[in-house]
This record gives structure tokens, C-alpha cells and sequence, in this order.
């Protein structure tokens, strides 16, 4: 079925088309004619963002908590400009997300027109793929597309960029079931024979654990379940990378806690001690792996991965299975059962005792105190009032990110929302933004530093706005927190611009905005502070005056293996030396 | 906590010259990349050497099916046995990217390139330019009185034979096409 209509028309019609049913966007001259057919209907919402960054980020925050693919709208020139660090971050962390662009129209493009920019140049490194429509009969087959390769295989962002003649002129509009889907088609099932050798190993391994990331979650909920499923029926240990949390329960008995430069000890322990690693949809990041030679030297490693290039990147691959988490793992699972369910239960109880040891070092203790509130107190308390709600969390980054890892649990995928592989600070704020909006009745928590809750607290208008109550749990030390602690491992305590001067008086600003804020220092009064932000029906800005020299610990300083970790300012002096300074 | 006690300027090296149990040795492979000869493709393509650090030893493109628009890049890239691994897998994770062959790997291909040399002298050295480059089957394409532009097919050893012998008898200018290859055999 064709039908007449505009360019912009169709690209309304293509969302539609799409079940898209959220776009979060900025207007400009470049899309006039878009926002004009977003006028004219109710079936797609859109959030109007305060800036383009936040729309991308509100767009991740949206595809990482629902599965499906977020969608922003930004016009030509600055706004596609102001759109590229989102695009970095949901490449980087493989999010699903479709931004469509304005760009001047075709006959002016090349001249340096008013708010012209190469987009498609400018975002080429940045997008799984990306289009420029120089005519109107291909926008719709485009978008199709676009949707398409932005969510199969490895997920991640693409563009399409529509000149402003192409969203005025007439042209054929194909329906989603007619357009050519392409040739790409990414491979889903794994490899039967290096399953089967992955299931001998399971079944004869003394020292298993398994090593799981994001891939888990985006390859969908039943990814979880077989994994969880998996876990039980072994009884091996399980780690996680950052963006894998709650793909497996923090409360099932076979969870380590996360792993990595400040996961916990008895995770890279595990990691370094075992004989079998099954990594399952993570890419041995260099978060996660410290120094490379000496990474995990006795193990056999399989690794589970939709994209080929995750495989032997970093670290040598015995066993490659590339192929969907969720479809591997049914094989996995198939083949082992139909096997007779062998584990070598003798040597995995000795396994688990030496992981119990491990454990009792208790890595996560700090000092508590009676004055000042410690911003791991702060957490535990934030995990204990809210734990059992519908709750979603978004993080900035840093020092307050990972301790939300360590001290909050996740019972389930989709419900942590975090930047992993970009590090982008201002991430939290929009993407809590996007939760929100996409789980109107849910609880949704933003744990911040304040100086990353900065960079995008232009969003206090798009959260009044739409009536959006999340919960910007800030954890305000008046540093750069994870700069400055690097400051003190690395630098000499020379705490070069990593303090917060002249910072708002949260609470004001947030009247300012309309919203509600709290004011917190006394750790006698911060759960009754905490109630009160929950309890509030709309959003909230949580200034929370925490300790402010606190280190983040545990920590395996920078060019060190896993079994070098240090548990405290007790051992970090001369922690960091020689090659390993250089490391970021 | 007292401060750390971290020598002033310690480490001049990268990090990630820590890498671990792969083999240092360079090779040198060709590898022929089928795209789909859209805007900005080639641009995927070199952006991704550039991007991530890999080399490009010579590079061709040109539509080869006008019909179904598809080109074909040949690149020649010198790295180690995982970095050529690196470079095929990430080439075939790019949209446009149909399929992607290491000729160097998958058995006999046959490689040419074309050169065009400029080489201007007089007397002995033009007599014996010429009489090189019938030894190397070149062709005369254009003649003056003071110089001959040779046109030169054949494997880049060959090419940089040759150039090498014309340099001591005035070589002035160099053009070459990059290697363009196919894998022997009927399919």
C-alpha cells in the first residue's frame, strides 16, 4: 500500500507506523514542517527538552527502561551539534535510539547556510548508521530502516538527517511491512559445537563464574530468566559489569556484586581466581579487566557476543559463541540438560567456601559517623526506604555513581539506567526525565553529585513542566568527588579545579523552578528528609550535604590486576605508580 | 591519608601497551570489502581505519555492479594477526558493508596495480629508461624530447622495482592506481 503525503507527514506517519508513542525534541527553523504534523495529532507525545543533549539522553533513559527504541528530534546545525555527545554515550553503551534531524534544504547544502552543519560527517563516528534524504520518496523506507538497524543485532543510536525541502515535498509513503528491511541481518543463534564445548567445560569446571553486562539486558527480559535460570541450576557464582546490574537479583544467592575497578572483592577475586569465565554479553571493558596480563591467568574464557568485534578484542577468546544472549542461552541450557545436568558439585562447595572467605573482608564497611552524613550511609538508607517500590534509578557520574552500584540492589533488568562506557556526566537528570515519562506512576530516583547534576539542570523546566515527580537524590560533597580522589592518589593532593564554588542553594532553585526542595546534613534526620522527598507528588531536588573528602573504595588502582585491591585509605598510599599513572 | 609518594613524571608510555598475550608480528594483508555504493560509504570505511589506528597501505574503490550499486574497496593493511582480526570484524559491522574478504588469508589471489612514472632525462639515461622499461613490459604513453611517461601494470613489488631503477635516471613524477585484487578460482 502507497499512499501521497509530505515528507514530514510521514515522518509522524513512520513513528506511528513504529509504536513509537514518545519523542523528546527541541523545535528549530530546520523541522518547522515536522513540528507543524506533531501539532496536528495526539497519537505521539512530545517532551519538549531545554536542550538537545538532554532530549538524547531522555530518549536513552526511555529505550534502556522500557526495551524499546527511544526517539528525539533536534533541529539542524546546533541542535544536531548538541546532540552528539548522547549519540557517543548510546553508542558506547549500545542503547537503541533513533534521532531525526533537521538540515537545511538540499539545493542550499554546501553553501554554508543559517544553522547548516554536516551532520552525517559530524555524526558518522558516533551512529551505528546514519542517512542524509535527499528525496522524499525514500524518507519513509529510510525510517523503516532506521528503526531496523537501530535495535537488531548489537543495539545503538542512529540518525536520519531530512533536509527541510524533503519534509515540504509530496512524495509515496511505504508502510513498515513493505519497506526493504535490508541486508543487515545480524546473526542470533550461537554456534552448536563451541556451545557443546562450553557445556563440557561447565560440567567439569571447579572454579566457575560467570561474568555477565549489558548484552544481558538488551537482549531482553527472557535473557534474564534464562540466565537466572542458568544460575540457579549450576550454582555458580555470577558477577556483573555496571551496565548488566539486576540481570541477575542482588538477592539471589549466587550474586558477587559487581565487578571491576570498584566492584566488590570477592567479585574480582572470583574473577581472578577461577578456571572457567563465561562472559555472557559484556566486552572485558577496561573497567572491568585492570592490567591485561595479568587478567584472570588461569581461566579458560567463553564469551558470549552478538558482535563479532567484541570477540578477541581485548582478551583471547577459548571458547567464542557469537550470537543473542537469550538464544545462546536457551542452547546452553538445552544441551546441558539434555546432557543429565552435570556440575561438579564436590568442587564448586569448596569454590563457594573460598568465596565465602572472601567475603568476610567485607569490602563495602566504612566509618560511620555521628555528624556528617557519608554518602554510602545516604545510599543504604535511600536502598532501605525504597526497597520493594516500582523504583527506576539514573545515575550522573562518578564517585556517587558507583557507590549507587555497590549499595543499591537490583532486583531486576531495565531498572538501572547509568552511563558505563562514555562516562557522561549530565547523563542522570534527562534520562530520569525519559523514565519518568515512560513509567508515569513509577518511582524514579536520580542518585547525583552536584557538579554533574549541574551540567543539565536546565531539565528542572521539562520536569515541572509535564508534572514529571523524579527524585534528584543529590549527593552534594562540594568536589568533583572522583576527580579529586584521583587528585589525592595521583597528584600529590593538589586538588587542581575539582571544587564546587559558588554553588546554588538547591532548595531555592528548585522553588524557582516550581518544584520541591529538600535540605539534608544531619544523619539523624535524613530518613524522615528521604520520606518526605518520596512522599512528595511531584519532582524534587534533594540536596543532601554528605562528607567531603570520602574515598570510593574498593578500588583496584589503575594498571594493577584484580587481586591487588585496595580496601581503604589505609592502603592506598602508593597504590598508583609507574605505568599505571598514565591510565585514565 | 597522606599523599601518595608517586615520582614526578613516572610513566611516559601509553597504558595500553600493557596488552597482553598476542602475537607482535606484523603481516600485511589485502582485503576486499563489497559495499553498497551509497554517500559516505567510503567515508565509513576510512574512518574506521582512522578512528581506531589501523593503517592503510594503499586503498581502491570503484563501482563494480552499476545495477545493484555495489563498489568494491580493496585495502592493503599491515598490523598483527588481532588487529587484522579487529579490522575484517569491524568492517563487517558496518552497515553498508555487504561481505568482507582477507584475500591474504583465504588462499592464492592475484593483485595488480597500475603506475603511471614520469621519468625526464637526455642521452644515455633516456636510451636507457627505455630500454628498462621494455625489460619490465612497460609502455610509453606520452613522449618528449626530454621525457616518457611509463605506464606500468603489476604486482606493487614489481611497480616499486621499477621505480626504484628509474629514480637514478630521472624520475620526476609517481601516480599509482592502489592494489586491486581477486581471489583465483571460479568463485
Amino acid at each position: 500500500m502507497t499512499r501521497q503525503m509530505t515528507g514530514a507527514k510521514m515522518v509522524v506517519q513512520a513513528l506511528k507506523d513504529q509504536g513509537v508513542d514518545t519523542v523528546f525534541g527541541y523545535p528549530g527553523g530546520a523541522v518547522l514542517p515536522i513540528y507543524d504534523e506533531i501539532f496536528q495529532q495526539n497519537d505521539i507525545r512530545h517532551i519538549l527538552v531545554r536542550h538537545e543533549q538532554a532530549a538524547i539522553h531522555a530518549a536513552e533513559g526511555y529505550a534502556r527502561s522500557t526495551g524499546k527504541p527511544g526517539v528525539a528530534l533536534v533541529t539542524s546545525g546546533p541542535g544536531a551539534t548538541n546532540a552528539v555527545t548522547g549519540l557517543t554515550d548510546a553508542l558506547l553503551d549500545s542503547i537503541p535510539i533513533v534521532v531525526l534531524s533537521g538540515q537545511v534544504p538540499t539545493f542550499m547544502i554546501g553553501s554554508d547556510a543559517f544553522q547548516e552543519a554536516d551532520t552525517v560527517g559530524i555524526t558518522r563516528p558516533c551512529t551505528k548508521h546514519n542517512w542524509l534524504v535527499k528525496e522524499t520518496d525514500k524518507l519513509s523506507s529510510i525510517m523503516h530502516q532506521a528503526f531496523h538497524v537501530a535495535t537488531s543485532g548489537r543495539p545503538g543510536p542512529v540518525l536520519v538527517d531530512i533536509p527541510k525541502d524533503v519534509q515540504f515535498a509530496t512524495g509515496e509513503y511505504t508502510a513498515k511491512p513493505q519497506a526493504p528491511v535490508g541486508h543487515y541481518q545480524p546473526q542470533v543463534k550461537g554456534d552448536l559445537e563451541t556451545i557443546t564445548q562450553l557445556v563440557e567445560a561447565i560440567e567439569k569446571a571447579e572454579k566457575p563464574v560467570f561474568y555477565t553486562g549489558g548484552g544481558v539486558i538488551n537482549s531482553g527480559p527472557g535473557a534474564s530468566q534464562l540466565l537466572r535460570e542458568l544460575v540457579e541450576a549450576t550454582g555458580f557464582p555470577i558477577t556483573s559489569t555496571l551496565m548488566g546490574l539486576g540481570a541477575y537479583p542482588a538477592s539471589g544467592k549466587a550474586w558477587l556484586g559487581m565487578l571491576g575497578m570498584h566492584g566488590l572483592y570477592e567479585a574480582n577475586l572470583a574473577m581472578h581466581g577461577c578456571d572457567l569465565m563465561i562472559n555472557i554479553g559484556a566486552r572485558f571493558d577496561d573497567r572491568i579487566t585492570g592490567r591485561l596480563d595479568a587478567f584472570s591467568p588461569r581461566s579458560k574464557k567463553a564469551h558470549i557476543d552478538i558482535d563479532p568485534s567484541s570477540i578477541n578484542k581485548v582478551i583471547k577468546a577459548d571458547m567464542p559463541i557469537v550470537g543473542d544472549v537469550g538464544h545462546v542461552l536457551e542452547d546452553v541450557l538445552k544441551i546441558w540438560k539434555a546432557r543429565g545436568r552435570k556440575v561438579n558439585r564436590e568442587a564448586i562447595a569448596k569454590w563457594w567456601q573460598q568465596i565465602e572467605e572472601w567475603k568476610k573482608v567485607k569490602c563495602l564497611t566504612y566509618k560511620q559517623s555521628e555528624t556528617v552524613i557519608k554518602p554510602q550511609y545516604a545510599l543504604e538508607r535511600l536502598e532501605a526506604l525504597t526497597k520493594g517500590r516500582d523504583r527506576y534509578i539514573t545515575t550522573e557520574v562518578g564517585q556517587h555513581q558507583m557507590w549507587a552500584a555497590q549499595y543499591l540492589g537490583f532486583e531486576d533488568p531495565n531498572r538501572w539506567m547509568t552511563s558505563g562506557g562514555l562516562g557522561t556526566m549530565g547523563y542522570g537528570f534527562p534520562a530520569s526525565v525519559g523514565v519518568q515519562v515512560a513509567h508515569p506512576e513509577a518511582l524514579v530516583i536520580n542518585v547525583a553529585g552536584e557538579a554533574s547534576w549541574l551540567m543539565n539542570m536546565q531539565e528542572m523546566g521539562t520536569a515541572v513542566q509535564f508534572n514529571l515527580p523524579v527524585k534528584q537524590f543529590i549527593l552534594n560533597n562540594e568536589r568533583l568527588g572522583m576527580v579529586r580522589q584521583w587528585q589525592q592518589l595521583l597528584h600529590g593532593e593538589r586538588y587542581s579545579q575539582s571544587w564546587s564554588e559558588a554553588l546554588p542553594d538547591f532548595v531555592k532553585l528548585a522553588e524557582a523552578f516550581g518544584a520541591k526542595g529538600i535540605i539534608c546534613k544531619d544523619p539523624k534526620d535524613l530518613d524522615d528528609a528521604i520520606m518526605e522527598m518520596l512522599e512528595h507528588d511531584g519532582p524534587v531536588i534533594f540536596d543532601c550535604l554528605v562528607e567531603k573528602h570520602e574515598n570510593c573504595f574498593p578500588m583496584i588502582p589503575s594498571g594493577e590486576p584484580h587481586n591487588k585491591m585496595l580496601l581503604g585509605d589505609a592502603q592506598a598510599t602508593n597504590a598508583i605508580a609507574g605505568k599505571g599513572a598514565v591510565l585514565v | 591519608m597522606s599523599a601518595l609518594q608517586i615520582k614526578k613524571g613516572s610513566s611516559k608510555h601509553s597504558a595500553y601497551n600493557l596488552r597482553p598475550t598476542f602475537s607482535d608480528v606484523q603481516e600485511t594483508h589485502t582485503i576486499t570489502v563489497l559495499v553498497e555504493n551509497e554517500p559516505g560509504v567510503l567515508a565509513r570505511v576510512i574512518g574506521l581505519f582512522s578512528g581506531r589506528g589501523y593503517n592503510i597501505d594503499s586503498l581502491t574503490v570503484a563501482e563494480v555492479d552499476h545495477e545493484g550499486h555495489l563498489s568494491r574497496i580493496t585495502i592493503v593493511t599491515t598490523g598483527t594477526p588481532q588487529v587484522i582480526e579487529q579490522i575484517k570484524a569491524q568492517l563487517g559491522r558496518i552497515v553498508s558493508v555487504r561481505d568482507v574478504h582477507d584475500l591474504t588469508a583465504e588462499g592464492s589471489s592475484v593483485e595488480r596495480e597500475l603506475a603511471l612514472l614520469k621519468v625526464a632525462s637526455t642521452g644515455d639515461k633516456r636510451v636507457e629508461a627505455l630500454r628498462l622499461a621494455d625489460i619490465f613490459r612497460a609502455q610509453v604513453v606520452d613522449s618528449t624530447l626530454e621525457s616518457f611517461v611509463f605506464q606500468l601494470t603489476g604486482t606493487p613489488d614489481k611497480i616499486d622495482a621499477f621505480a626504484e631503477l628509474m629514480r637514478p635516471l630521472g624520475l620526476v613524477q609517481v601516480a599509482r592506481t592502489g592494489v586491486a585484487a581477486l581471489a583465483r578460482g571460479k568463485v
